[in-house]
């Protein structure tokens, strides 16, 4: 397999870990600034695209198998639709987060964003890098004079 | 006075932007151009306040959706077919269709009138009790994770469907078994 350009590959592996953390920024910043699960979900997915671009997608497999990323997609869903039926366990409707802690209504809100978007964030990842496994697997290695 | 003077600078570019991918028959420019044409659109989202759908649209609209076209070619063609049929009709569609589309901008109300449809009904209650009942500063965070909590959920469902169908798709069950078929032969 012909390697990228040295610059590339030094640039990237010092751009993922920035991409991972204001991805979590994102995410759980979400209350105070724009943003949220959608946004945090699609750009913790780029650091796993950009890594699977320069450096080919066994590297960024070997970090995140196929397997897990398929597992990412449900999980996402389950723990958005759990946190609604654990509020009806509570004994309030479905995705009431006021029943968290009932003697104080907003505390229990925040902490039913926070779970919901977790929920969104983990399958927006999930299905984003699923989606650029699915193309880049069956991708023929182009070289730079292709284009 | 600046802010018009910005959206119409941001207009402009994205109508020449749009000509430009008209005129192209390599789809590596288009797919280029398309994504500048994105960021021209998440610049007018922020021109417009709308700051968190400009995020989204930066993230998404220019960014993975451009990797994932770039893959596409990747495993298609690099240039675009010539037409076969003249362009007359699709072009008289085109006009019909857009002619409708501003006819019909001229009945709705004017940007940020506050007595508009959809600024009586429900707004005006997130906005003055959001802080009390939900106590989060970003409102639109309140609206799309607590008020909202089924539409969101609805949403994360589509995203979830899609990308199955994506997968079911593109890395075909069939495709799996053939190889299983093959292990088996060779075993």
């Amino acid at each position: 397999m012909k390697e990228h350009h040295l610059i590339l590959r030094v640039v990237t592996k010092t751009l993922v870990g920035t991409i991972i953390l204001f991805a979590f920024y994102v995410q759980f910043h979400g209350d105070y600034s724009p943003g949220g699960g959608f946004q945090a979900g699609v750009i913790m997915a780029v650091a796993f695209i950009l890594y699977g671009i320069v450096f080919g997608l066994h590297e960024v497999q070997r970090v995140l198998p196929a397997w897990v990323v398929h597992k990412l997609v449900a999980l996402g869903v389950l723990v958005y639709a759990g946190t609604g039926i654990w509020n009806m366990f509570l004994g309030y409707e479905f995705l009431h987060y006021g029943s968290f802690t009932p003697d104080h209504m907003s505390h229990g809100q925040h902490s039913g964003i926070l779970y919901v978007e977790a929920g969104v964030g983990i399958t927006v990842t999930g299905v984003m890098v699923a989606i650029y496994y699915a193309f880049a697997g069956r991708t023929p290695r182009l070289g730079n004079d292709d284009w | 006075m600046t802010e018009t003077i910005v959206n119409f600078i941001l207009f402009s570019m994205l109508v020449i932007t749009a000509f430009a991918i008209v005129r192209q028959d390599r789809l590596f420019t288009v797919v280029m151009l398309a994504s500048v044409f994105s960021l021209l659109t998440a610049m007018l989202f922020v021109a417009l306040d709308a700051v968190d759908v400009a995020f989204t649209e930066a993230a998404v609209g220019a960014g993975i959706s451009t990797v994932l076209m770039l893959g596409t070619i990747a495993l298609t063609a690099r240039g675009a077919k010539p037409a076969s049929r003249p362009n007359t009709l699709p072009l008289l569609v085109v006009l019909v269709t857009g002619a409708g589309l501003v006819y019909g901008t001229l009945d709705m109300p004017n940007f940020g009138d506050p007595e508009a449809p959809s600024n009586v009904h429900l707004a005006p209650h997130y906005l003055t009790n959001s802080i009390e009942e939900i106590d989060v500063p970003n409102v639109v965070t309140s609206i799309l994770a607590s008020y909202r909590g089924f539409d969101t959920l609805g949403e994360t469902a589509v995203v979830f469907a899609a990308g199955i169908g994506v997968l079911m798709i593109l890395s075909g069950l069939r495709h799996r078994r053939r190889e299983d078929e093959e292990e088996e032969e060779d075993a």
